[in-house]
């Protein structure tokens, strides 16, 4: 299992940043740093997709015609294809392209969200936070 | 060279001969569309933009649901120019249909029951984007519905989350941000899961879209490679989608959540995007990887406990309530619960059962949320029992419907609850080895119902002494409210009285669904 | 650019500051510092209890630890690191490359994926942008009257002299040089590593560039509110419609008439790089409104 972990090791590297994300986003009391640990967990995903496609050896899946790939009319029609031995798979590098928008975006709502909170309670602390508001819904 | 044409030509699922087939891309598109241009709008114009939208949405999903039962088969639309493992696709039968109608009927009319109250909870500046927010929510809940490919339905789903978050946090009060933050951090643990449980199908079967990552699964299966792997990826995918539809140990965001919002958020929240992720699951279940493979494993066993544990917990939290819309909050809490235990019996009338209190959940919950909403205008917004006392007196329209809705939650027969339960049983006694846990939880689950709907009852339909002032004075004569409210009545009878028919509907649905 | 250092250095060390604003009778002290009837009297008022919070933070934590073993173990099984005969590189890998540049005219394999053979879900993913833009609007937007703008605009006004010489005219430089490579990444999006997304957000770095140099005046006189959400909505509606077409030709098997052109050509590609501009224009706006939301609470 070990020697598995060592080939892997992109992977084995990418599964403990993503446990470390995850823990910090469940647990850290504050937020700012939960958005940190939530921008780990999505980044060790981008870093598992992306080593899922890479191939040893071989380049980003754009037509590099010095790798003899220059018959660009043939392709076209269809007479010919490049070589599929030259490039690296590209449905991952699309898939974190998505993930790294999506996680973007997440980002900046969490921490126009985080603003407002410390606006209202005057701190970041989410346990706090909770209990104030439990305190101000018990005195009404 | 690759010819599409003649993979197209060789599956008949790609042909499409009516123009009626066209009709789930174009409401997708079009619903995109107008939640775009409510940017532009003001909040009349963004309200009349929404409106229209759900209305034609739901008579082109009538149009496919007729048009799908009278084929009786599934058909695959072509999202671009590409057939399957190379292009996006959506696939359109019987059940999908069936739940995208329901789906847009309920969102209609649960807007129409809260609409006062959006206007009164949301600034006046911001009340566009409350529709804006609703219609792509509305956008991606028929999405996730329709789609048939891995990846999409992660997009979608996060469109789902980012918009419920959103709905939650429009009405404008401190709670609202707490409830928020705490909604977004859970679903984030959840999509987080989701994802890598994606990349890791990815990885082993190297494809996104769903019948071919379901080839790939059961050969994986018949060959006895990665199965620690697959198990792991099952796991992930139930407890992702788990923490997201608020299943029993995952749920503490959802009481905040629900009860903080305006009522026609909560109403929403509960009554569909919750059931959105739960749709995707049991489309994992038939789709992905296949019933016989999900039944294998040993995830369906701790669905099924989770499932019991919601069942009880959540109906125990509820009576511990002294708040209205929290209490409704819990009973979610329960009622999904029974959704997980049709799951988790891993019968095909299980997953009958659970599809179809999918749709009786879905017709009630709104309604006793915006009837609650509607108790909260004669306490002056207050949501406590102590507050509430005679306001079904004071407000008759929204006492009827409450009643209806909480009998039906308690599973008194005429009423929708009660065909969910009864089939839930006979479901349980057709798996010897649950049988007799499945019964009694159904059984304790049900007491447990009454002994916090009923009280809840009685207090709402006491007779007031105190001669409190109302400030805020209920809006008797608010038709959007009535209207509502009768037609959730009447579906709750509906699904009560002819659940054969649709029993056999989702039947008909789950046959070609795999 | 002081005042977001000022704003920034207020939100990290303000927490401690008004952390003693909040009334409460033992907040100074540390939770083993109270006497166990101070404990109580927190649990009620706070209606919470600690310990439970405590036992739920270690099986939360066990939990995690159980999950993330459990992935660590999954890894191990996993086809190995850079095997060309892994699962993952089959057939459909081998028709995006093979037949990219026939089916949509891009040269940039990994734009004709995204843009052309699953279209559907990068449509998804500008949205989710999309409403992660409305969302901060919600949030931070301050709707402002009149006279509140003017008088704002005389504050600015008094500033904007004293700004930065050196940022100035570095930025008189800098920021052509990065509008124009942000345009070009946009543009080449099919032909070389870049697209819509990249472009648009380099394009969205000089209008932040811009707008710190020359504040908030000079930026409004070209980039408003106005024309932030002209901007947004009409690229997008634009991206679903052509979609729309797309989609419903495709599934009909209807040719479409948007031609390819010839590949490797700047105006190739059919509808790639229109989309790609559109997506490039809606990013760079909704990065250059994120700034400003979160500067100043207005676009």
């Amino acid at each position: 299992m070990v020697s598995r972990l060592f080939t892997n090791y992109y992977e084995t590297v990418s599964i403990i940043i993503f446990g470390i994300g995850f823990v910090t986003l469940l647990l850290n009391r504050n937020i700012i740093k939960k958005i940190i640990g939530f921008n780990f967990m999505d980044t060790a995903i981008y870093l598992f997709l992306a080593s899922k496609g890479y191939i040893t050896g071989r380049i980003a899946p754009i037509l590099l015609e010095k790798l003899g790939d220059t018959n660009l009319a043939g392709y076209q029609a269809g007479t010919a294809v490049p070589n599929v031995q030259n490039y690296i798979n590209p449905v991952p590098s699309g898939l974190v392209l998505t993930g790294i928008v999506v996680s973007v975006s997440f980002t900046a709502f969490f921490l126009a969200l985080a603003v407002r909170l410390y606006r209202e309670y005057k701190t970041l602390d989410m346990h706090e936070i909770i209990s104030i508001m439990n305190r101000e819904e018990n005195k009404e | 060279m690759l010819e599409y044409t003649t993979i197209i030509n060789n599956d008949y699922h790609y042909v499409i001969n009516s123009i009626v087939q066209n009709f789930p891309c174009i409401s997708i598109i079009l619903s995109f569309l107008s939640g775009i241009f409510c940017a532009a709008l003001k909040s009349k114009g963004a309200k009349k933009l929404c409106f229209f939208n759900l209305t034609v949405g739901f008579a082109l999903s009538l149009a496919t649901l007729i048009y799908c039962l009278k084929v009786g088969d599934y058909y695959i639309y072509m999202m671009g120019h590409f057939p399957a493992p190379f292009g996006n696709e959506i696939r359109v039968g019987v059940l999908e249909a069936l739940m995208a109608t329901s789906f847009t009927l309920v969102m209609m009319l649960s807007l129409m029951g809260g609409l006062k109250h959006i206007y009164h909870d949301v600034l006046p500046d911001k009340q566009e984007y409350y529709f804006l927010m609703m219609t792509l929510l509305y956008t991606s809940l028929i999405a996730l519905i329709y789609t048939n490919d891995l990846f999409t339905a992660y997009v979608f789903v996060e469109i789902n989350t980012l918009t419920a978050c959103a709905i939650v946090m429009l009405k404008h009060s401190k709670e609202t941000l707490v409830a928020t933050a705490r909604y977004l951090m859970m679903s984030l643990l959840g999509s987080g899961l989701f994802l890598i449980g994606i990349s890791i199908l990815y990885d082993i079967t190297g494809h996104l879209l769903m019948s071919n990552i379901k080839e790939g699964v059961q050969n994986l299966v018949a060959t006895g490679r990665y199965t620690f792997p697959l198990e792991m990826i099952i796991c992930l995918f139930a407890i992702g989608l788990g923490i997201k539809s608020a299943l029993y140990p995952f749920h503490s965001w959802l009481p905040d959540a629900h009860g903080q919002s305006t009522s026609a958020s909560s109403a929403v929240l509960s009554g569909l995007v919750l059931k959105g992720y739960i749709i995707l699951l049991i489309k994992l279940v038939y789709r992905v990887f296949g019933f016989n493979v999900i039944n294998n494993s040993k995830v369906l066993n701790i669905l099924f406990v989770f499932g019991i544990l919601a069942m009880t917990i959540g109906s125990i939290k509820a009576i511990n309530e002294r708040d209205l819309k929290k209490m409704i909050a819990y009973s979610s809490v329960a009622q999904i619960g029974y959704i997980y235990m049709g799951i988790g019996l891993g019968n095909e009338l299980g997953m009958v059962a659970a599809c179809l209190q999918i749709l009786v959940h879905a017709f009630t919950k709104p309604m006793l949320f915006n009837t609650a909403g509607a108790f909260m205008d004669t306490a002056n917004g207050s949501r406590k029992f102590k507050d509430l006392k005679g306001a079904a007196r004071k407000n008759m329209y929204a006492g009827i419907a409450f009643a209806v809705g909480a009998f039906s939650m308690i599973g008194i027969p005429l009423f929708g609850g009660f065909v969910v339960k009864y089939n839930l049983a006979i479901a349980a006694l057709n798996n010897p080895s649950k049988a007799v846990i499945a019964l009694l939880a159904l059984i304790i689950s049900t007491v447990l119902n009454a002994i916090y709907y009923v009280p809840a009852l009685m207090v709402l339909f006491k007779k007031d002494d105190s001669t409190k002032k109302i400030v805020v004075i209920p809006d008797k004569k608010d038709l959007g409210f009535i209207i509502s409210n009768g037609i959730f009545i009447i579906c709750n009878f509906i699904l009560g009285i002819m659940s054969s028919y649709f029993i056999k509907l989702i039947i008909d649905g789950l046959k070609v669904f795999s | 650019m002081n005042k977001i250092f000022k704003s920034l250095n207020d939100f990290v060390n303000g927490v401690q500051d008004e952390k003693e604003n909040v009334h409460l009778k033992h907040k100074n002290k540390k939770h083993h510092e109270k006497v166990l009837t101070e404990r109580i009297e927190d649990i009620v008022e706070s209606g919470e209890n600690k310990g439970f919070n405590k036992f739920y933070n270690v099986i939360a934590i066990l939990l995690a630890c159980v999950i993330i073993a459990c992935m660590i173990y999954t890894v191990s099984f996993l086809p190995s690191f850079g095997d060309p005969t892994n699962p993952a590189n089959n057939e459909v890998v081998q028709a995006y490359i093979e037949n990219g540049i026939r089916d949509t005219g891009a040269v940039n394999f990994v734009a004709g994926m995204i843009l052309n053979y699953r279209a559907f879900d990068t449509l998804g993913e500008s949205t989710v942008l999309f409403i992660a833009a409305t969302t901060v609007i919600i949030l931070l937007f301050k709707h402002k009257t009149k006279e509140e703008e003017k008088a704002e605009q005389l504050e600015e006004a008094k500033y904007e002299d004293k700004h930065d010489l050196i940022l100035r005219h570095g930025a008189l430089i800098v920021v052509p040089a990065t509008l124009v490579f942000g345009v070009y990444v946009l543009f080449n999006g099919h032909l070389s590593p870049g697209g819509g997304f990249s472009g648009g957000t380099i394009m969205g770095a000089a209008l932040i560039l811009y707008n710190s140099a020359f504040g908030d005046n000079s930026t409004k006189t070209f980039f408003n509110y106005g024309i932030h959400k002209v901007i947004k909505i009409s690229a997008l509606s634009f991206y679903a419609l052509s979609q729309l077409y797309s989609f419903i030709t495709g599934a009909n098997l209807i040719e479409s008439i948007i031609p390819n052109g010839i590949a490797g050509n700047l105006i190739s590609s059919g509808l790639i790089l229109p989309l790609n501009i559109c997506v490039g224009f809606e990013v760079a706006c909704t990065m250059f409104g994120f700034y400003s939301l979160f500067d100043r609470e207005e676009i």
